[in-house]
């Protein structure tokens, strides 16, 4: 799987428009705390989030953001400790802390039985082939006992490990969306127009 | 900041004024007020402002907070998840239905928080499914009567669209002049007019110009997550401020968990939750306005031992009937720019296939409408569709402004086996949670497969590459249908049960069919006839 990330808005930061009447004094606030009041560890065990970061640096890759990434394991575990569920649950599903703890585990344990080896300690290749496998619902481990492998991988771990990486301004400034917009908004609409506030495209010759 | 109540001691929360405040006449619990409501959203907030209007005393309960939008709505996806109903439910069947962010809010003002403003009319002949189309059932209300209502609240929310409507019987220009159309909603013109069908600027909830203290809509896009400039007209933003002014008290942050009946037969008073107590409050009529799911799930959970199935339920079909939309779509990539996050999201709409019978395979509708979804929505469904992730996921993110999608609200066709039910878990209050079971019909896929056609023909034509479909599903309906027979629906066309005279339901669960247009503007023209044969009612003595 290529590892490169192909920079179309190399020169568009989301946080520059910090100060403008792009932003207004709710939207500081909660995108001041994401940034600068990262949750510590208080659901996972120490194990747990060290298998959960490996997993995440597979489905959300950041080798461009050398040493800081965007964090993304310790929203999850926010999301575990307060227990914020999406609203629903599958039939059949287990209870949203149980399946990742059951999740976890059994992806660490599919790697061993694959591969020899705990998913931290698998390269890149044979992780993501892990990963490949459980997505498509083909797992040898005896730990997916009852958490429907395939299931899970959607609905809560990639669903989740996606939402929170896409929350996070870096992300918007990389795909070039325009972020917050309260009180000023956009006036041009049509196709090919741009308001002098929003993410210049990189056009290669 | 909305852990508490902040509707109480005589004030409510004024929604036009950052910290500001309005007087609200408060009862006590013990005051057996004329009508206490369930729910503040289309139906619920649309009765509460028609009864108090017509001079009832009315009690209007919200599971959910009381928003100041201007400093309480953050232009942010994750945070405004706070409009949604998150609380844990179970869903089933062979299409399981994701609930949450989709379709259910959470706030006073409902789930009209969050929608996305698209206000159309069910098609006269819809209401006829049965006697004029030959599926489903009918209506037990008339389409004049119904098109009356809708004249009536779309003047009330100044819907902006077009002078012409190109489908269905003529009707009045609508009360604002249209949205000016933004480079995926020119996508769907340039698809239609290419496959020869018409589309038209969609009649939207959100102002085009100022309207008493709400400015005209700043194109921000995030719709979806709550107006944070009140151009939205929501219900939070109109009939519950008019309800508060016309005498009612709306409590937020208040869950009803049980209706009780007397030895009458009657029902006599609900019990609440609120400030971290269970209270009861009297009332000589009990409206229930929670919508598909929580509807059937507060008349399931007050079962008694005079109605051990539930309330109003000798028909045995409370919960039964639930129906959703289709909600599939196609997407693909364009040349140019188009950066869909701009503007409420679905500006261009054709109904060309809820009006013509010819071309198609399936006895229900849909419309179609172009898109706009922001950063975290788009990731979600590139991978809960496509599946991916890694890398190729981060650069498939990267074509964002080259994007543009079509979707559906497509008429799913009711079947008494997809229903509402309690599960055996029960919530952090102790009540049983709702389990949601679903499965399309086949006629429900012949309708979805003809719209992925359709579209992807359209977008293609439209210049669209790599295109591809994905499913969905938007809205509820159903659950406790209105009809004329006692044995084979809920209640009447008024909303009344025909078991117990004195509760009602006045939300989307009343809808014996969901037709393929939003429904949000049906429940408030339909909350507004119940509040006028309520009154009417209540001047010859039946009430």
């Amino acid at each position: 799987m290529s590892e490169v990330f192909h920079h179309r808005f190399p020169t568009y930061d989301v946080l520059d428009k910090w100060d403008s009447p792009s932003w207004n004094d709710q939207t500081r606030a909660v995108v001041k705390k994401r940034l600068e009041d990262v949750p510590e560890r208080r659901f996972l065990t120490e194990g747990e989030w060290e298998i959960l970061t490996a997993i995440c640096d597979r489905l959300i890759p950041q080798p461009d953001r050398g040493n800081r990434p965007v964090p993304i394991v310790p929203f999850i575990d926010e999301k575990l400790h307060k227990n914020q569920g999406d609203g629903y649950r599958y039939d059949g599903m287990p209870p949203m802390r149980e399946a990742w703890r059951q999740g976890i585990k059994a992806i660490d344990e599919e790697a061993r039985t694959r591969w020899g080896g705990g998913f931290r300690d698998l390269p890149h290749n044979q992780q993501e082939a892990v990963l490949r496998a459980i997505q498509h619902n083909d797992t040898r481990s005896e730990v997916w006992q009852g958490l429907p492998p395939k299931q899970f991988f959607s609905s809560l771990l990639l669903r989740t490990t996606v939402s929170v990486y896409y929350a996070h301004p870096a992300a918007w400034s990389e795909i070039g969306f325009g972020g917050p917009a309260s009180p000023r908004g956009y006036v041009r609409l049509g196709f090919d127009r741009r308001d002098s506030w929003e993410a210049e495209e990189r056009h290669d010759g | 900041m909305t852990d508490s109540p902040r509707a109480k001691d005589g004030r409510a929360p004024d929604v036009f004024r950052r910290g500001g405040w309005v007087p609200m006449r408060c009862y006590k619990d013990e005051d057996e007020v004329d009508f206490a409501i369930v729910g503040t959203g289309a139906g619920g907030g649309t009765l509460a402002c028609k009864l108090a209007e017509a001079g009832f005393s009315v009690v209007a309960f919200d599971a959910g907070p009381f928003w100041r939008p201007l400093e309480d709505f953050a232009s942010d996806e994750y945070e405004q998840r706070k409009l949604f109903w998150l609380g844990e439910r179970i869903v089933g069947g062979e299409n399981p239905v994701q609930l949450g962010d989709n379709n259910s809010g959470q706030s006073v003002g409902g789930s009209t928080v969050h929608f996305q403003m698209v206000s159309l009319r069910i098609g006269p002949d819809r209401f006829k499914a049965r006697s004029r189309l030959g599926y489903a059932v009918d209506w037990p209300v008339e389409p004049e009567e119904m098109w009356h209502y809708y004249d009536l609240t779309e003047d009330a929310l100044k819907i902006a669209g077009p002078v012409d409507y190109p489908w269905g019987p003529p009707r009045r220009r609508y009360p604002y002049r249209q949205h000016e159309m933004n480079a995926a909603a020119l996508v769907l013109a340039r698809g239609c007019e290419a496959l020869g069908i018409k589309w038209a600027a969609t009649p939207l909830a959100t102002i085009s110009a100022p309207r008493g203290k709400s400015h005209p809509c700043v194109y921000r896009g995030f719709c979806k997550f709550g107006c944070s400039t009140n151009a939205k007209q929501s219900a939070l933003v109109t009939w519950i401020p008019n309800a508060i002014k016309a005498g009612a008290e709306i409590r937020d942050l208040a869950m009803v968990g049980r209706i009780e009946v007397g030895r009458n037969g009657r029902v006599t008073s609900l019990h609440y939750h609120r400030e971290g107590e269970w209270r009861r409050q009297r009332a000589k009529n009990i409206v229930v306005g929670g919508y598909a799911i929580e509807t059937p799930r507060l008349l399931l959970n007050s079962a008694c031992p005079q109605f051990p199935d539930g309330l109003a339920n000798s028909s045995g079909l409370v919960g039964k009937f639930f129906m959703v939309q289709s909600n599939h779509a196609v997407y693909g990539t364009f040349d140019e720019e188009i950066r869909w996050y701009k503007a409420p999201p679905s500006l261009a709409v054709t109904e060309h296939w809820n009006y013509t019978q010819t071309g198609k395979d399936f006895p229900g509708g849909y419309a179609y409408m172009s898109q706009g979804p922001l950063a975290v929505e788009w990731a979600d469904t590139m991978t809960g569709q496509r599946g991916l992730w890694g890398m190729e996921l981060r650069n498939e993110m990267a074509k964002y402004n080259h994007q543009a999608g079509l979707k559906i609200v497509g008429e799913v066709l009711p079947q008494e086996k997809n229903r509402v039910e309690l599960a055996d878990q029960t919530d952090e209050l102790g009540l049983r949670i709702p389990r949601v079971v679903f499965s399309y019909g086949e006629e429900d896929k012949k309708l979805y497969q003809h719209a992925i056609r359709f579209m992807s023909a359209a977008l293609e034509a439209a210049g669209g590459k790599d295109i591809w479909s994905a499913e969905d599903t938007a809205h509820l309906g159903g659950t406790c249908r209105m009809g004329t027979d006692p044995k084979a629906s809920v209640t009447n066309a008024d909303g009344r049960c025909w078991d117990i005279p004195n509760l009602w339901i006045c939300d989307g669960s009343l809808f014996p069919t969901v037709a393929g247009v939003n429904p949000s503007l049906t429940i408030q023209a339909l909350a507004w006839r119940a509040g006028d044969r309520i009154r009417e009612l209540a001047r010859r003595g039946e009430l």
